[in-house]
């Protein structure tokens, strides 16, 4: 068990201070449940020590480099990073397990973590160890990748306060990997490195405060030595900021807000915006009311991506807030927009702003997966990122130009984005008016797409998009109450959108710009997913099943009902024992999933800003939980597996990073490779259509909740 | 107006809880009977004839309740909320214990929902998170300014409005905001508008207290503040405030400036939430000069659909109120 200590000397800010300020809303809470929280003051001495300790270590590791980096995560037995890689594709050169085999997939072993707040965060393999952390708490664990034995544990001991303030369900996204340390976010501000061997803390640096309604759940990326980092809370006030730590110390180097002035928002000379209108100075006071950008939202708790070749990090903004959009008129910059930042220094390149003053809480921080495509004959390098506007946005990433931005769901609340400006059409019919309801808002508050991110297979060519399919009315007026104060907001109402399902697994075809194929559920798909060059992605579903489909065609091919409804990541890798390894985490919750792991009440259809209302039944279908499954083909089929055709993986299976050749290099190759295609897949042309033939792909009519007030 | 007196409390299997519900309705019909027969000092002396049995000890009063909140309730116990919550807990014979929580998000959900207590002193009297009693006030959205300043604000409609200052409070959850806010948006007033979350910083005293000092500090002309916090810090600021409730909300209809406050017990808990009626009732003089002496602006309400048959037990009339 490693120590709470807090770096001493090392943080920006002063931590330990926190102990001496007057806190009722710390101090005073009841703490139900049974972990140990340790006190900082007791252990001080020993963590000294320890930091003594690692520090020497650290001094003999400076070695690592970013190309190192790279190269671990281009290795397929390890899984280093929640993306798989810098280009986010979420694709795993392993075959073994394949369309072949797949159904024969069994479980291998499993591990509870203990905590039944939703579970997204997507597990690391690094060598022989597996880490994942759990929601709240945050515990990280260290398990063996092929028997599952516990090798530590760490608690980072956060906050119980922070609980109260975490808008949607306590959940974590995850660790990243970097030089010997695994590193995560707290949901009360810390990011934490810990030693990956050990379990020992090197640092722990706190970066924002739950008192002012800030927490953290998203997930590091490691570039060239500094973690990066965002806070969540844009609904209490919060203004967003992306922020880099000294990998090696914790140390902030630097720290990008979404509003204000250039100088906050790190805007400067090197700063051109594909959009002239963009270039324009401040934008981040002038598109607001005077002042409002102090409290304007725009967090950055989702997705960041690298390309090493133009050396740019790519994250987006969430929307902003807390105001009513008739108190922050204009385009309220820079949320809801997608960065082009230098990791170094935190520079803004360019920025495009996809959602200007947005209306319905389209929380932009989707993933960004760089890709080379080949558009109109031509190699393009670009970004693509499934909006949650229902917009599948190709952008250059080298400039910021909108190349394409097609619907993938079905959206009334715009008519298409005008590529000379680069805004969304909005139709002013669901502009929501104050006494009025405005019905079949589409796609409704989480939009077409969350948070849970897509993968992409350089052997088809097609995206894998796990989303929703969810419209909403909005109407005043709801009483709520908070500190002594009844106040009125918009009331809401979920429901499923047009067919009656609410979720959709798809597979989207970047080049010819449209859906390749799509399986609906009947919830919304809140995973993640992972692609292969077995030619199989997996996801799960909130009604508990994970599933193998083939990622050609569709069809299911193999699934498994696991104890809790899965919102998590799979990942896959590749044992010592040369066996192929798929893991997910479940236990439902997250926003989506608030009905059943925040226990809340079923009969309050405007709960969790009223997901619940298009959830009521999900407590028909699973129960809380949190467990990490991890699937394997039996030992017996593992051994006569065979290696698929036009595939030369020789190497030892573990620890040594695979030669960079191999095709998870990122950015992400061309699309089409056809000599590698077994077939080519009969389903292209089904846009819109359910996979008939899949066992569980029913399109789930039958459920009406939520259907409207 | 009188009430009808509630039927006594089912009888339930659950001995323990039968204990608790005989113990509290004997106080209460005390209480009553003193009501019905005698003045309130006469009340006092029956009461005294009926001293703590030995099984008081075994009752418990678990309130949920902010820690850091005047003027509704603090730690030290000095809220008008601790206040109403030590008066509930002497008339139901019962020893009075807190769970103390930041009211937010997630309030109900981790105190009352969660098994730690059993009693929310406020909340909105059509609150769907829990069971409310009958409210046992109503109050509005004023106007606080400088008293020196005259400016007599009473309607959002005032032309001055335009020009001055104005501080909001913002509690989250886009497009959720206090009514002010809303229709301060809806007639274009949005430059000189200053928004405070009611958030604050926790880690200050009474965090929403913030856009009272704004008014007293001059950051701000005038502040929309909710009723109660508005009275009780005007009531005590250096600067001496005054405090006008919004006299033209039907305007903005269907938005509220006035709230009815209920009690809130689990749902469900309507053994408990019966006996909380009956001692707000009982109490109802006590209840409201408590409210009173904190400064809580108290208003009627305007019509019956506003009201929702959640009629106030009594409405108070101070120099604040409206008194149509």
């Amino acid at each position: 068990m490693a120590c709470n200590l807090l770096v001493l000397g090392l943080a920006g800010d002063e931590p330990m201070e926190e102990d001496n300020v007057f806190d009722p809303y710390r101090n005073e809470l009841p703490r139900r449940g049974s972990v140990a929280i340790h006190s900082r003051r007791a252990l001080s001495g020993t963590c000294t020590v320890l930091l003594t300790g690692s520090a020497l270590l650290l001094s003999g590791s400076q070695a690592f480099s970013a190309e190192e980096l790279i190269e671990l995560s281009q290795d397929d037995s390890q899984w280093v990073m929640p993306a798989k890689n810098y280009a986010s594709t979420r694709y795993s050169g392993l075959d073994r397990i394949n369309t072949e085999n797949v159904d024969a997939l069994q479980v291998a072993w499993t591990f509870s973590v203990g905590t039944t707040g939703g579970q997204e965060a997507a597990p690391l393999i690094v060598g022989e160890t597996l880490y994942v952390v759990s929601s709240f708490p945050n515990i990280l664990y260290a398990l063996d990748v092929t028997d599952g034995s516990l090798r530590w544990s760490y608690e980072p001991g956060p906050e119980r306060a922070a609980q109260g303030v975490a808008c949607c369900d306590v959940v974590n996204r995850g660790a990243a990997y970097y030089d010997g340390k695994i590193i995560y976010n707290t949901l009360d501000n810390h990011t934490v490195a810990v030693d990956a061997e050990t379990g020992e803390e090197v640092w722990k640096s706190k970066l924002g405060d739950i008192s002012v309604g800030e927490t953290m759940t998203m997930a590091p990326l490691v570039v060239k030595g500094k973690v990066l980092v965002g806070n969540s809370g844009g609904e209490m006030g919060v203004r967003g900021w992306l922020t880099a730590l000294d990998a090696e110390t914790g140390e902030i180097a630097w720290r990008a807000y979404s509003t204000g002035p250039d100088e906050d928002v790190r805007i400067g000379e090197d700063f051109e915006p594909f959009y002239p209108a963009d270039a324009e100075p401040d934008l981040g006071v002038t598109t607001w009311p005077p002042g409002r950008w102090q409290i304007g939202g725009g967090t950055v708790w989702g997705w960041i991506s690298y390309d090493p070749e133009l050396d740019l990090i790519y994250h987006g903004t969430a929307n902003p807030g807390p105001w009513n959009h008739n108190q922050r008129l204009g385009d309220n910059k820079w949320t809801a927009s997608i960065f082009a930042r230098d990791p170094d220094d935190g520079m803004a390149r360019w920025a495009y702003q996809w959602g200007p003053h947005d209306l319905f809480d389209y929380d932009g921080i989707n993933e960004v997966l760089l890709l080379d495509l080949e558009i109109d004959g031509e190699e393009r390098q670009v970004l693509v990122r499934p909006e949650r506007n229902g917009y599948m946005y190709v952008l250059d990433r080298e400039t910021g130009e909108v190349l394409s931005a097609d619907p993938y769901e079905y959206i009334t609340v715009t008519n298409g984005v005008d590529l000379e400006t680069g805004r969304p059409i909005e139709n002013r019919d669901k502009v929501p008016r104050e006494g009025e309801i405005t019905r079949e808002i589409c796609p409704a508050a989480p939009g077409a797409k969350d948070w849970q991110p897509s993968a992409y297979s350089p052997r088809t060519g097609l995206m894998y998009v796990p989303h929703q399919h969810l419209c909403m009315d909005m109407r005043v007026v709801e009483t709520s109450y908070i500190a002594g104060t009844p106040f009125v907001g918009a009331e809401v109402q979920m429901y499923a959108g047009p067919g009656g399902y609410r979720g959709e697994f798809m597979a989207w075809d970047p080049v010819e710009r449209r859906k390749a194929w799509v399986i609906r559920e009947n919830f919304p798909v809140w995973s993640g997913t992972v692609a292969t060059a077995g030619d199989v992605a997996f996801y799960g579903t909130m009604d508990r099943w994970f599933k193998a489909v083939d990622a050609r065609s569709g069809d299911v091919l193999w699934q498994f009902r696991v104890d809790s409804g899965i919102i998590g990541q799979p990942v896959t890798y590749q044992g010592p024992d040369g066996r192929q390894y798929v893991a997910i985490m479940s236990g439902v919750g997250g926003w989506s999933g608030a009905v059943v792991s925040g226990d809340l009440d079923t009969d309050v259809p405007f709960g969790a800003l009223g997901f619940v209302g298009a959830m009521q039944d999900l407590p028909e279908h699973t129960a809380a939980g949190g467990t990490l499954y991890v699937f394997a083909l039996p030992e017996e089929a593992a051994a006569s597996q065979t290696p698929r055709q036009g595939q030369q993986r020789t190497q030892p299976p573990a620890q040594q990073p695979q030669p960079p050749a191999q095709q998870s290099q990122p950015p992400a190759q061309q699309p089409q490779q056809p000599a590698q295609q077994p077939q080519q897949p009969p389903a292209q042309q089904q846009e819109q259509q359910g996979r008939q033939a899949a066992p569980d792909a029913r399109p789930a009519a039958q459920q009406e909740a939520g259907d409207g007030a | 107006m009188a009430r009808d007196l509630r039927p006594a409390p089912r009888a339930t299997a659950a001995g323990f809880a039968a204990v608790r519900r005989g113990h509290g309705r004997r106080r209460t019909w005390a209480a009553r009977l003193a009501r019905s027969i005698a003045p309130a000092a006469a009340a006092a002396a029956v009461l005294l004839a009926f001293p703590l049995t030995p099984t008081a000890a075994e009752r418990q009063l678990r309130v949920c309740s902010d820690p850091n909140n005047l003027p509704f309730s603090n730690r030290a116990g000095e809220g008008f909320e601790n206040a109403l919550a030590e008066l509930i807990a002497d008339e139901l014979g019962a020893e009075l214990s807190y769970t103390w929580w930041a009211q937010r998000r997630g309030f109900i959900r981790n105190t009352l929902d969660a098994g730690e207590c059993d009693l929310v002193i406020g909340v909105p009297a059509d609150y769907e998170l829990v069971e409310t009693t009958r409210p046992y006030y109503r109050s509005s959205y004023v106007f606080v300014y400088p008293a020196a300043e005259q400016l007599d604000l009473r309607s959002l409609g005032d032309p001055r409005l335009r020009k001055l200052r104005i501080g909001v409070h913002l509690t989250g959850d886009d497009g959720a905001n206090p009514p002010p806010v809303h229709a301060l948006g809806r007639l274009g007033i949005v430059d000189n508008v200053v928004g405070y979350m009611i958030y604050g910083d926790y880690r200050d005293p009474n965090p929403p207290a913030r856009l009272i000092e704004a008014v007293a500090n001059g950051e701000v002309d005038v502040a929309t503040a909710w009723g109660p916090l508005a009275g009780w810090f005007a009531q005590r600021s250096d600067v001496p405030l005054e405090v006008q409730p919004i006299k033209d909300g039907a305007a903005f209809a269907p938005l509220p400036f006035e709230f009815s406050i209920a009690m809130g017990v689990r749902r469900g808990d309507t053994a408990l939430r019966d006996e909380i009626e009956a001692v707000l009732e009982s109490r109802r003089d006590d209840v409201v000069a408590t409210l009173e002496r904190y400064g809580v602006p108290l208003v009627e309400p305007r019509d019956g659909r506003a009201a929702e048959g959640a009629e106030p037990l009594r409405v108070a009339h101070d120099d604040v109120s409206e008194g149509q």
